[in-house]
């Protein structure tokens, strides 16, 4: 399947995680920096073995994606990708929760994989949306959060967007209905890398400041840096009585200098030197990693 | 077929997965269920693609999600939510429409259902159900509701002849025998054939009412098949040609090679005279009346 020789596979498998059924129990300060530098190798590996772009916006997430599957997001949680282009991000996040054999990411992208450039509709464990199209995965997730109260059942859902992705509108019927419905187990995260397809958020369709164009709504907005996992996990926290909504300000393309806030890393794949050049001064390696304080 | 439908939910109200959401219609029809579902019955605004996901969520849940809205704003307004998250998940979304056809008449055409199930039949696993009379809506709301996978239900205004009596719900029946022209007509329009020939005697059209599509998912039963041999076969439905039940069941008769003596078919033209009126006003513009079906196969 490999159609790159330039990957890290062997030494990026992490401890243990070789799909098995049952992933540890989230629980606080579980994500490791560590583990997050393992799986960021891992998923520009993939993307290099397959060669494949769209990893800006998985590179942006994949902090955040790492922190709630690995601390937050127990068996009655639910997540919803809804910028299904960070595909990749969650599949590598799964891998790092051993639901996706190591051997299975080098399917990514490739026929007969259950790994596509967005999620599948079915089939993939950990995941339960195929998503893709932009302004679904907020009604998904107000559907689930909606379903978690009317079966007296605990559990939050956590859902991320893009940021870019305000600009459908049926987003803002899912926002609408959120907050009106008090969905209180409802966070919705989003990627604020102030990059789309074509343009900066700025310039193609302006929300920005988004927590402040979000202000209007019932709901609890908070914003963090998405690249601290410490800022996170308080930002993070369960909302009291309302939808919580975290902006995270992170950088498309992160840990990449070779693309790190360019608009060209939304679509374009790794050269062999840019990929060689990401792993070896890679984040962790050169300390632009979180500080062991803001990891505590 | 809004105070049936109602009635056949408040007889399930008591199930707690059962949950109803609106957008923002039935005012005057959905009262008693309102009551009687308390907080299972969620008004979701005027949002319908945002609906759509949400009782898809809600459906993968284990909960029964029904959707009521007008036909297009959920056919057309959130197509994509059907494809993507309903469909493509197989979840048992089911999913109300209000006034199929020219239902909504001088509401203008904004309201009005003419490609709906064409569109929605090239979806994978989705059931489309068309009650033809007031008394099945029962059944239909019982057959959408065993349904494991996701169902639209096309509702729209009985149209028994007078001094008819319906009979018992099935996908296909037939109304009347004859040995002239076998008629098959969707839902409602099923009744307005079948009063168009209701006097005639047994040298009349055969009629049959098609109350479930597409045909991959509720083949024509072979009483059907047999009574095609020799004779002209006539759809009529109240839907443009493309993609109606016309098309695919040419297709059917090519495949099982039928040997029919002559195909036609009625479907909704659209607005022919570019001016609007009531539902009636615009299935004589169609041909969708019983005088002109007469007038086609006499």
């Amino acid at each position: 399947m490999a159609r790159h020789g330039q990957t890290l596979r062997a030494e990026s498998r992490p401890p243990g995680a070789v799909a098995t059924a049952a992933p540890p129990a989230p629980q606080p300060g579980l994500l490791a920096p560590g583990l997050l530098t393992l799986a960021r190798w891992r998923l520009l590996a993939m993307h290099r073995n397959a060669e494949v772009g769209h990893l800006g916006g998985n590179l942006s997430a994949l902090d955040a994606m790492m922190l709630v599957h690995h601390e937050m997001l127990g068996e009655a949680d639910r997540f919803v990708l809804s910028k299904g282009h960070a595909a990749g991000a969650l599949y590598v996040t799964l891998w790092s929760r051993g639901l996706i054999a190591d051997a299975e990411l080098d399917t990514f992208h490739g026929d007969g994989t259950r790994l596509p450039g967005h999620p599948p509709a079915r089939g993939l464990p950990g995941s339960r949306f195929g998503t893709g199209s932009l302004g679904h995965g907020l009604s998904l997730a107000a559907g689930l959060a909606l379903a978690a109260r009317l079966q007296r059942r605990a559990g939050r859902v956590f859902c991320l967007t893009s940021d870019g992705e305000w600009q459908e509108g049926s987003t803002f019927e899912a926002m609408i209905f959120s907050a009106h419905q008090r969905l209180a187990n409802l966070t919705i995260l989003i990627d604020h890398n102030r990059l789309q397809g074509f343009g900066t958020t700025g310039e193609v369709a302006s929300l920005d400041p988004i927590g402040r164009a979000l202000a209007g709504f019932d709901v609890e907005i908070r914003e963090a840096d998405g690249h601290d996992l410490a800022a996170m996990r308080r930002a993070l926290a369960p909302g009291i009585d309302r939808p919580v909504v975290v902006v995270l300000h992170t950088v498309k393309g992160r840990g990449v200098p070779a693309i790190e806030g360019r608009l060209d890393s939304h679509y374009l794949p790794l050269t062999e030197a840019q990929y060689l050049a990401a792993i070896l001064g890679t984040p962790g390696t050169t300390g632009d990693e979180a500080g062991p304080g803001e990891n505590a | 077929m809004r105070r049936e439908l109602c009635q056949a939910l408040v007889a399930q109200a008591a199930r707690p997965e059962l949950v109803f959401l609106t957008g923002d219609l039935g005012f005057g029809a959905l009262e008693p269920l309102r009551d009687a579902l308390g907080e299972r019955f969620l008004n979701a605004g005027i949002a319908e693609q945002n609906m759509i996901g949400v009782a898809a969520a809600l459906a993968s849940e284990g909960l029964e999600p029904w959707t009521y809205t007008i036909a297009p704003f959920c056919y057309a307004r959130a197509f994509e939510q059907i494809r993507n998250d309903v469909c493509l998940h197989r979840l048992p979304v089911r999913m109300l429409a209000n006034g199929g056809g020219y239902g909504y008449g001088v509401m203008g055409p904004t309201h009005h259902a003419l490609e709906d199930y064409g569109i929605l039949s090239t979806l994978p696993g989705l059931r489309i159900l068309v009650p033809a009379f007031d008394s099945d809506v029962g059944d239909v709301v019982a057959a959408a509701g065993a349904s494991p996978g996701p169902v639209y239900v096309r509702l729209g205004r009985g149209e028994l002849p007078a001094g008819c009596a319906a009979p018992a719900y099935a996908p296909w029946r037939r109304l009347r025998s004859g040995r002239g022209p076998v008629v098959v007509a969707v839902g409602p329009m099923a009744g307005i054939a079948w009063g168009a020939f209701a006097q005639d005697g047994e040298a009349g059209p055969e009629v049959w009412a098609v109350s479930e599509l597409p045909l991959a998912l509720s083949p024509p039963p072979q009483a059907f098949a047999d009574a095609l041999a020799g004779r002209t076969l006539c759809v009529v439905e109240e839907h443009v040609a493309q993609g109606g039940l016309g098309q695919a069941l040419a297709a059917w008769c090519l495949t099982s090679a039928a040997a029919l003596t002559g195909f036609r078919t009625v479907t909704a033209a659209g607005y022919p005279s570019g001016t609007y009126g009531s539902q009636g006003f615009h299935r004589r513009e169609s041909g969708l009346d019983a005088e002109a079906l007469r007038g086609l196969l006499a």
